[in-house]
């Protein structure tokens, strides 16, 4: 078997289980910021009730992101050392900053969150949620200021060995491209903790439990999740504009479109045929691409026939299905959050029976719109490593072959598979037992009787 | 520049060994010091505030060898693939270990946890001192500077060499029996009742075995790299952590005689981060040693670094330690006093 595949899809299948939980950790911390200062005001105990159920679930999550994440950063060493080797005096730079400026952050004040609250001011604990709002949204400003800098690399220079350095910071942190990428991928985040929060809080309404919380939950999570939804759109469009002019290539593959020309249409629906380089039985809307893409509805949109074939994306098919179900999914949440507010507003919402069973099955779309979104850019993004200067079947460990990853892929699965089984059952347990009042503290010891 | 970010990378690995290395030695020893659920959460709420900060200095110092040193990244750790594979299985199961054993009060969950947690820490205890002989002994680099090693051939540290061999399983016990000893020595500062107890009569005996172990240790890495006592007797930093780890030692024994347990943990620390120094000052400047001759190992000098991107990176480095450290004394401060075991539902 080839090495470079185990190498890729060992890559893939620990980075997209990693990113179930950071992205609810960084949309659910934004969340608990809004919570915990509305706990500040008078009457703020239900908020405070409301934010503690929130950071128990945070807690769990924040736990398997941490132990998934420590082995993405090793994976540059161990999977792709040539890759560190080349681009580590760039890349190194945010992936060490992380550290320093994020991770260093978010785990000295996590306990403080999760625990803490007794033992600190109301003040106290809001700085304890803001200081891992503020970790968590850089840890992720970091990474994408990594991938920007393989999708879209600047700020860089040659060395006479060939390797990749740094020339100018400022243009590599200040990357356009992760700053659209950045802004785009946080708001999704927020939409997948906002649906979260959505659907325990319809759960609660439907079971007839914590009904006072619950609608909190549901009034927050629908409200946030429709601005949010709204701002991803707006994001992906600047997004995808960036892609037309710096990838063409990536969106002619996540379009299907094999054939160049003016007046492009928008596919809604169709599938790649890449043996014949056609789109079969496709839906279009006439000219929207060009419009989408360059802002006129005649531009010239270029199609996989005006590129070299060995620099096409080496998974058309999946790019553009995961770009397909990732707009789609975009497009029923919007509308889904939409009707929630609009419910909501009329005073309709905890009695719409439908729109509340709605809202509790709809929690795995944005999960499943995150993961098949950072397909479509690393999937777009391929054949290279970094875009245009150093390909992907050149960044793996030579001394590491394709036997040796198949077993460490493997035992990843199998351990990945108990964790998740883990996982559910405490999520379970908590969703079960749900938002409760602070117990105040009677006799010392108590703990140490009760067991 | 690149003698500086020698430094800056050895100093965060031995900021990672002082510290990640009281709460593994905690989980190399909770079997032992604590036998009953509050006494097993008496070890986690000391550690609980800590232990995930600590480890984050392992990811810093991977950060710092990344940007400085992305030749000895690649290398290093595509080398021993299968050994990082599996450290990195056991952090994850001692971080679910610890996370969520308390979640659940049944005492079966929280014995299965308590295990995982032990061994987890021990294990890993075990691989960084075989990580280490590994460095100090030398690995098979080839002219492009890659290489593999299987894991144990004849145990003679002589090539062809193995991970494993006399002198690694020495570093190996070495590490477990010093870690062992600098979390017996937290838990009795951190701690009141029989873990206190427990722990203080533990640290004593450790100590003893680690005074005994180090010299022999020492003796031996000069036996395996002859090039590591003629570069301490060159530079003065060598000898600077040399006093500084036999300080330590001292500040040990006094503070178990007085019942300082603050006086004794801090000379704890100062041992492991003088016993780091001094082996990476003598190490200078190879950074992967070949055991199949110098030129083959790769230095400080031809880590696939350039001047700029240091001296970039050495401003928000600048900016980020006292950031870190400053954490650091934070939950130190927060944390103050004696850990107790929390009441369910509101702790570890």
């Amino acid at each position: 078997m080839d090495d470079l595949v185990l190498h890729r899809f060992q890559f893939a299948f620990t980075i997209v289980y990693h990113y179930l939980f950071p992205q609810l950790t960084m949309g659910l911390a934004l969340l608990i910021v809004l919570m915990k200062a509305r706990g500040l005001g008078p009457g703020g105990d239900r908020w405070n009730d409301a934010a503690r159920f929130w950071i128990r679930i945070f807690g769990i999550n924040f736990a398997v992101g941490v132990v998934t994440g420590i082995p993405m950063e090793f994976q540059f060493g161990t999977n792709w050392a040539r890759f560190s080797r080349h681009a580590g005096s760039v890349i190194g730079q945010t992936l060490a900053m992380e550290g320093l400026f994020a991770f260093f952050l978010e785990s000295s004040f996590l306990f403080v969150l999760a625990w803490g609250e007794r033992r600190l001011s109301r003040w106290g604990h809001f700085f304890a949620a803001v200081a891992l709002f503020v970790g968590s949204w850089l840890s992720g400003y970091f990474i994408i200021a990594t991938n920007a800098f393989m999708q879209h690399p600047v700020g860089h220079g040659v060395a006479a060995d060939g390797t990749l350095r740094l020339v100018d910071f400022g243009a590599f942190v200040l990357n356009p491209w992760a700053i659209a990428q950045y802004a785009h991928n946080m708001l999704a985040a927020v939409v997948t903790a906002s649906f979260v929060m959505a659907a325990a809080g319809a759960y609660y309404t439907l079971a007839g439990r914590h009904q006072p919380i619950a609608r909190l939950f549901l009034r927050l999570g629908v409200g946030v999740g429709l601005v949010a939804c709204v701002l991803v759109a707006v994001t992906g469009d600047r997004q995808a504009k960036m892609v037309a002019r710096h990838q063409p290539v990536a969106l002619a593959a996540m379009e299907g479109r094999f054939e160049s020309g003016p007046r492009a249409g928008l596919v809604l629906i169709g599938q790649p045929n890449v043996a014949e380089r056609r789109l079969d039985n496709p839906v279009v809307i006439p000219w929207m691409l060009s419009f989408l893409a360059y802002g006129t509805f005649h531009a010239d949109v270029p199609g996989l026939d005006s590129f070299p074939a060995d620099v096409w994306p080496d998974n058309i098919e999946l790019l553009y299905y995961a770009f397909h179900i990732m707009a789609g999914l975009g497009t029923i949440l919007t509308a889904i959050a939409l009707l929630a507010v609009l419910l909501a507003w009329w005073g309709g919402l905890e009695r719409s029976r439908p729109m509340l069973w709605v809202l509790m099955l709809a929690f795995p779309l944005p999960y499943i719109a995150n993961t098949v979104g950072w397909m479509t850019a690393e999937l777009g993004r391929q054949p290279w490593l970094v875009y245009g200067l150093f390909r992907t079947a050149a960044g793996s460990s030579p001394t590491v072959h394709a036997g040796t990853v198949l077993f460490t892929l493997m035992g990843f699965c199998g351990l990945y598979l108990v964790l998740f089984v883990l996982f559910l059952f405490l999520i379970g347990r908590e969703i079960a037992h749900g938002p409760g009042p602070l117990i105040p503290v009677e006799g010392a010891g108590a703990g140490v009787a009760h067991v | 520049m690149f003698e500086l970010w020698y430094a800056i990378t050895a100093l965060m690995l031995a900021m990672y060994v002082a510290l990640d290395g009281f709460d593994l030695g905690a989980g190399i020893l909770s079997p032992l010091v604590a036998r009953t659920d509050s006494e097993r959460r008496q070890v986690l709420a000391a550690i609980g505030p800590y232990w995930d900060g600590n480890e984050v200095w392992l990811l810093a110092a991977g950060g710092a060898l990344f940007v400085a040193f992305p030749r000895v990244l690649a290398s290093g750790i595509s080398g021993f693939y299968f050994a990082i594979v599996l450290v990195l299985w056991c952090l994850l199961g001692r971080g679910i270990a610890i996370e969520f054993r308390s979640h659940v009060t049944d005492p079966l969950w929280r014995s299965a946890w308590d295990f995982v947690f032990a061994a987890a820490s021990t294990l890993l205890a075990v691989f960084f001192g075989v990580a280490f002989g590994n460095l100090m002994r030398g690995v098979p680099l080839d002219k492009d500077g890659w290489f593999s090693l299987v894991l144990f051939t004849d145990f003679t540290a002589r090539d062809p060499v193995g991970i494993l061999d006399w002198y690694t399983i020495l570093t190996g016990v070495f590490a477990l029996v010093a870690l062992a000893a600098h979390g017996a020595l937290f838990l009795a500062w951190k701690t009141e009742g029989p873990v206190h107890e427990r722990s203080d009569r533990l640290a004593r005996r450790l100590w003893i075995a680690v005074a005994v172990l180090w010299p022999i240790v020492t003796i031996a890495s000069n036996g395996v790299n002859p090039a590591l006592f003629p570069g301490m007797a060159r530079r003065w930093l060598a000898a600077l952590a040399v006093a500084l780890a036999v300080g330590g030692l001292i500040a040990i024994f006094v503070g178990l005689r007085r019942q300082r347990g603050l006086g004794a943990f801090l000379g704890s620390c100062a041992f492991l981060l003088g016993t780091i120094g001094a082996s990476a000052a003598s190490y200078f400047p190879v950074m992967l040693r070949a055991t199949g001759g110098e030129a083959l190992s790769i230095t400080a000098y031809m880590g696939g670094a350039d001047e700029a991107g240091l001296r970039t990176a050495l401003r928000w480095f600048l900016v980020g330690l006292p950031l870190a450290l400053g954490y650091l004394v934070v939950v130190f401060q927060l944390h103050r006093g004696k850990a107790v075991a929390a009441r369910d539902g509101e702790g570890y």
